[in-house]
């Protein structure tokens, strides 16, 4: 099984969807977190509340929306974007980007208590000391761009309706695991559930390694 | 210039009652009281972290911006080197990156921090910390520098480096002003006091002076019950 070109092909396609989603969902989130950590505006904690909640987003109807968007009909259906990747990735990065949001928003929020008046002091202000904490802090940010890469690794609802499950165009390991156990190829999928446990776990091992000889060099 | 400082009718919530104050330049200032007095918050709103309840705060200057500086009890430091935390408050104030590096250079070895300038500063000690939070203050030459108890959580050895750089600063022209509830610094690096008991400013009198012939029954009780720690 392992020599099968088509299941490497499955693992690397599931590794870009999920690691592009990842991605943008950082660069859109953890700004977007820690301006309203350190914001005032009306209205905040409703923010705060509905992010949190957007966590627990479920990811059927996270594609239902997104396929509505993308179908022909729908608003962005001249993109011809649905049944491709990128649609994958579109509808993971809506799932995890209030995971990395939510989050970061808690970790800017605590570290901004310490770090507020030293800042102020100096003359930062705003947006632009949101950004010294989050840049800061963020080796204790790579927690939250795992979880979001947990969540995004592991779900198979979205990307299962925005991308079909098309053979050789947009099946990951997720979809393809939940068909081979329908079709009763059990060892195919049980084979791709243990590759899809080990690249998590080594991702994470890796981002581990990183954030403790960072603390370590720079306390 | 811009001082002198102005304070008038400043009070903050229950802390602070209503007070009026001038803060000139030249003599060191030093806040004194007990634990609770109101000198943290005080000197806050002189800084402008704090807005006064009631009252007016104003400078000589309308904008005071990066003419004062402040130093903490527990100085934050950013995670990075010790020389890029006070890079980064030069450019923050402005300064363009040629100055920061001859300006960020001279402070470190004012405090005595050159040869570890380019040590992460989290990683540095409690005093070494303070140092630097000193040269980040040094370098941007401020005509005010408020200290806010900077060597309470400091050993001796500590202090007397603190001390030392703080007086280079009066010698450099920077008007000190310093809340402290240790006398022996007061009457080391003061010139004048001004005692705070219960959110009040009880008196103020040069230095000797309180000391010798305290004015008021609350100053004669603190410096007694202060002395034994000294």
């Amino acid at each position: 099984m392992l020599d099968d070109p088509r299941l490497w092909q499955i693992v690397a396609l599931s590794l870009a969807v999920s690691l592009s989603a990842v991605a943008i969902a950082t660069l859109i989130g953890m700004p977007l977190g820690a301006a309203i950590a350190v914001g005032r505006f009306p209205g905040r904690q409703a923010v705060i509340v509905l992010l949190n909640a957007l966590m627990g987003l479920l990811s059927v109807v996270v594609g239902l929306f997104i396929y509505l968007l993308l179908s022909r009909a729908g608003p962005l259906g001249e993109l011809g974007l649905l049944f491709t990747p990128q649609a994958m990735v579109i509808a993971q990065t809506v799932l995890v980007l209030p995971i990395i949001a939510a989050l970061a928003r808690q970790s800017v929020e605590d570290a901004w208590r310490e770090y507020e008046e030293q800042l102020r002091s100096l003359g930062v202000h705003g947006l632009h000391g949101a950004l010294t904490v989050l840049w800061d802090i963020r080796f204790s940010l790579l927690t939250a761009v795992l979880a979001g890469l947990g969540r995004a690794s592991a779900e198979v609802g979205a990307v299962m309706i925005v991308g079909g499950n098309i053979d050789g165009v947009t099946r990951v390991m997720t979809t393809t695991i939940a068909l081979e156990t329908s079709k009763g190829d059990l060892p195919l999928a049980l084979g791709l559930g243990v590759v899809l446990i080990a690249i998590v776990l080594a991702l994470n091992a890796a981002a581990h390694l990183v954030k403790e000889a960072a603390q370590r060099r720079f306390g | 210039m811009i001082l002198p400082l102005r304070l008038e009718n400043v009070s903050f919530r229950d802390i602070l009652k209503p007070l009026s104050l001038e803060i000139e330049a030249g003599p060191s200032t030093i806040i004194l009281g007990a634990n609770g007095a109101g000198k943290s918050v005080l000197m806050r709103i002189m800084h402008g972290l704090l807005a006064p309840s009631t009252g007016s705060v104003s400078w000589q200057g309308n904008d005071p911006g990066r003419s004062q500086a402040m130093v903490f009890q527990r100085p934050v430091m950013l995670r990075r080197s010790a020389y890029a935390n006070v890079s980064y408050a030069l450019k923050v104030a402005g300064v363009p990156a040629k100055e920061r590096e001859r300006l960020a250079a001279e402070a470190l070895d004012e405090v005595g921090l050159r040869q570890i300038a380019h040590r992460p500063a989290r990683v540095l000690s409690g005093g070494e910390q303070q140092r630097l939070a000193l040269a980040r203050a040094w370098a941007l030459h401020p005509e005010v520098l408020f200290l806010d108890e900077p060597t309470a959580n400091l050993d001796p050895g500590a202090t007397r480096e603190i001390e030392t750089i703080i007086k280079a600063f009066d010698a450099a022209g920077t008007k000190i002003v310093m809340s402290t509830h240790n006398l022996g610094q007061a009457r080391r690096l003061g010139d004048e006091v001004l005692y705070l008991h219960e959110g009040r400013i009880v008196e103020r009198a040069p230095i000797e002076r309180f000391f010798a012939q305290p004015g008021t029954p609350e100053a004669r009780a603190f410096i007694k019950g202060e002395l034994p720690w000294v």
